[in-house]
């Protein structure tokens, strides 16, 4: 939300429990789901003010042309994809932090934001593979002897349980590949605007009316947002007491079939309003980027630690 | 369903991007040729919608809660082009402003979330509900099958992207590069949740919302089918075939990211001829190979990357051929089938 996001007040932000009494929310239990999308929504709304005040902020990475900043971020989140060993990685994750703090983004708050919840999903998902029930390799560690070959129906178990070396090499390498790529989207998402982001995506021959479709859209995300929002505060407020999952069930789908329709008549008046002031398909868009000096600099300081990275990747084999 | 960045080799992110161009290129022709002008503010409005839906809760049996995705419910409203485009700018802001999905990825999860799930939900839906009046029960049965076997087309065709993953992409020793899981492991983990849980409640929902246009707003379900102008007249194929060709010549590139198996080539060979490897010697085959593959010049070995080009080039053509083929036998038959209906329609 970029120009009227500081006029939301306060407590639209924090998801306190004010709207329902804590008695009416299941039983004490657990949340109902109206109030979990309610707090869904309200976070959503947080982060993306929280974002644009960050972007605001006079950084290395806030003062960079937009396009500079989203070709060299995507050049580097290839090279993450690409390099095969632990250590470079590890390398471009020291480059991320280094990024985030000439951007004056607070290392603690960086670090939470990244590892919390995708590289920490990855770990969940992959201690499966760190066994050699899933993959075979080399045992590092053997947990049980079952002291012969196991079979379970068409499956065998093998001869023991173990922790693999190649599992766990695999598993480090996906957490660490996961948490660089995270870092750079989290870094050109928090330190450029929305509208610039948008001009930048230029630079990528994207039709016009796909950007033009883009930005409308982030717009009218937050309006879709605060109507939905008042109508999960509209019920949530009606309540006397716990709603069943049915009823919840049919309150989703009734407020998405309402939230279409108001959606779309809405679609019919702005396209109304566009083509009085003039609209007639084709978008318009100013270009206002120059590239300084400093732009430059950092275009080849990205373009060489790309090119260290995959060469170095090379020399280890 | 959304494919974070990391578990995905850069080969098959960057395949489904150069598979996901022909798709966007044909939906943004549908697009313009039945919505005109009112393309921008329809689609964006669409967009808008299915980011905010994708955020409601819906509760499960047991206790639990998940989300929908609504693809197939677009799809019908807006019909399935607009709804490709629509889903592909949701995902585009989910996951370059909310972390959800990532942007290497974003091709794979266009291609499964934003392409394979509308148009498989809506053509389900049409096939069932033909001919059916808006106010039938025969509507919202359709839609809901169709809103199950969309999310359940997407999620097997993410599952055979993860496991593909795990079965080609591996290091020397065997250790996973990416997502470290195998087909014969992904498939039945996606699809048994798919086919139960998550099919369920995203059918279920679609049928639900489309039952409940049917008692409120009945001329939005009939709006797509209503001004569908099928047929191709003034499609340019030019563009998308000077696509393809440039996608042929410049896919062999992809293989140079393989470029760790010629260097433990040459020191295997060393291995083998020598019985043992000069210290160093590794090292500096691996940075000669990456630098200067001269050992593979075309005409002087069979191996190596620049004497795999013509064999790569002909395997590449013959692809063409074979997916073109099939997508122009596709389009025919719809084609024709539209028109049929159409004339029906008129009848």
């Amino acid at each position: 939300m970029p120009e009227r996001g500081s006029a939301t007040p306060g407590w639209m932000l924090t998801s306190s429990g004010a709207v329902l009494p804590s008695g009416l929310a299941g039983r004490g239990r657990r949340e109902s789901v109206i109030q979990r999308t309610l707090q869904g929504l309200s976070r959503l709304l947080q982060e993306s003010i929280f974002s644009e005040r960050v972007a605001a902020r006079l950084g290395l990475l806030q003062g960079t042309d937009p396009r500079v900043k989203t070709v060299g971020l995507l050049g580097l989140l290839i090279v993450a994809a690409l390099v095969e060993h632990l250590y470079i990685l590890v390398g471009l994750y020291v480059v991320t932090l280094i990024l985030a703090g000439a951007s004056r983004i607070s290392l603690a708050f960086f670090i939470k934001r990244v590892w919390l919840f995708i590289p920490i999903f990855a770990g969940i998902i992959v201690i499966p593979s760190l066994f050699n029930v899933f993959r075979a390799g080399d045992p590092l560690w053997t947990i049980w002897d079952f002291g012969g070959e196991v079979t379970l129906g068409p499956w065998s178990l093998g001869a023991s349980l173990a922790i693999t070396k190649q599992g766990l090499e695999g598993a480090v390498l996906l957490i660490m590949r996961v948490a660089v790529s995270v870092s750079l989207a989290v870094l050109l998402a928090l330190t450029t605007r929305w509208s610039d982001l948008l001009k930048a995506l230029r630079v990528f021959f994207l039709p016009r009316v796909f950007i033009l479709i883009l930005s409308m859209t982030y717009r009218y995300i937050f309006l879709l947002l605060g109507l939905a929002s008042d109508m999960f505060t509209a019920r949530a407020s009606r309540m006397v007491g716990p709603s069943s999952p049915a009823d919840d069930r049919r309150f989703a789908a009734t407020s998405m079939g309402s939230l279409l329709g108001k959606s779309h008549t809405m679609s019919d008046e702005i396209y109304a309003a566009m083509v009085s002031r003039g609209y007639n398909g084709e978008p318009m868009s100013s270009h206002d980027f120059r590239m300084r000096g400093a732009d430059w600099a950092l275009l080849a300081v990205a373009a060489l630690i790309s090119a260290a990275a995959l060469g170095s990747d090379r020399l280890l084999g | 369903m959304h494919i974070p960045d990391g578990y995905l080799s850069p080969q098959t992110a960057g395949g489904l991007w150069a598979l996901m161009v022909p798709a966007w290129y044909t939906a943004g022709y549908k697009v313009k040729k039945t919505l005109d002008s009112r393309q921008a503010p329809l689609v964006a409005i669409g967009a808008a919608f299915t980011f905010v839906i994708m955020m409601f809760n819906i509760p499960l049996p047991g206790g639990t809660s998940g989300h929908a995705v609504g693809g197939t419910l677009v799809a019908i409203v807006l019909g399935p082009w607009a709804a490709v485009i629509a889903l592909t700018v949701a995902l585009a802001i989910q996951a370059v402003f909310f972390g959800d999905g990532g942007i290497l990825a974003l091709g794979a999860n266009c291609f499964n979330i934003a392409f394979a799930l509308p148009l498989t939900g809506y053509y389900v839906y049409r096939l069932l509900s033909m001919k059916a009046p808006l106010q039938s029960k025969r509507r919202w049965l359709a839609a809901g099958i169709g809103g199950w076997a969309g999310i359940n087309v997407a999620a097997f065709l993410t599952a055979v992207e993860l496991g593909l993953q795990g079965d080609l992409f591996l290091a020397a020793d065997g250790s996973a590069l990416y997502s470290p899981y195998g087909l014969s492991q992904t498939v039945p983990a996606m699809m048994i949740a798919h086919l139960t849980v998550v099919g369920l409640l995203e059918g279920g929902v679609t049928a639900l919302v489309v039952a409940y246009l049917q008692r409120t707003n009945r001329d939005l379900l009939g709006n797509y089918t209503g001004k569908a102008a099928a047929g191709w007249e003034g499609f340019r194929l030019k563009p998308l075939i000077v696509g393809l060709v440039l996608l042929l010549i410049f896919a062999p590139l992809g293989l140079l990211a393989t470029g760790t198996a010629w260097g433990e080539w040459s020191a295997d060979e060393l291995n083998d001829r020598v019985g043992f490897v000069p210290a160093g010697f590794e090292r500096l085959s691996g940075l000669w190979s990456g630098i200067l593959p001269d050992y593979a010049f075309p005409g002087q070995a069979s191996e190596g990357f620049w004497a795999s080009v013509p064999g790569y080039l002909v395997s590449g053509a013959f692809g063409l051929l074979i997916v073109g083929g099939s997508v122009w036998l596709v389009l025919k038959l719809i084609t024709r089938w539209s028109a049929k209906g159409r004339a029906e329609h008129h009848a």
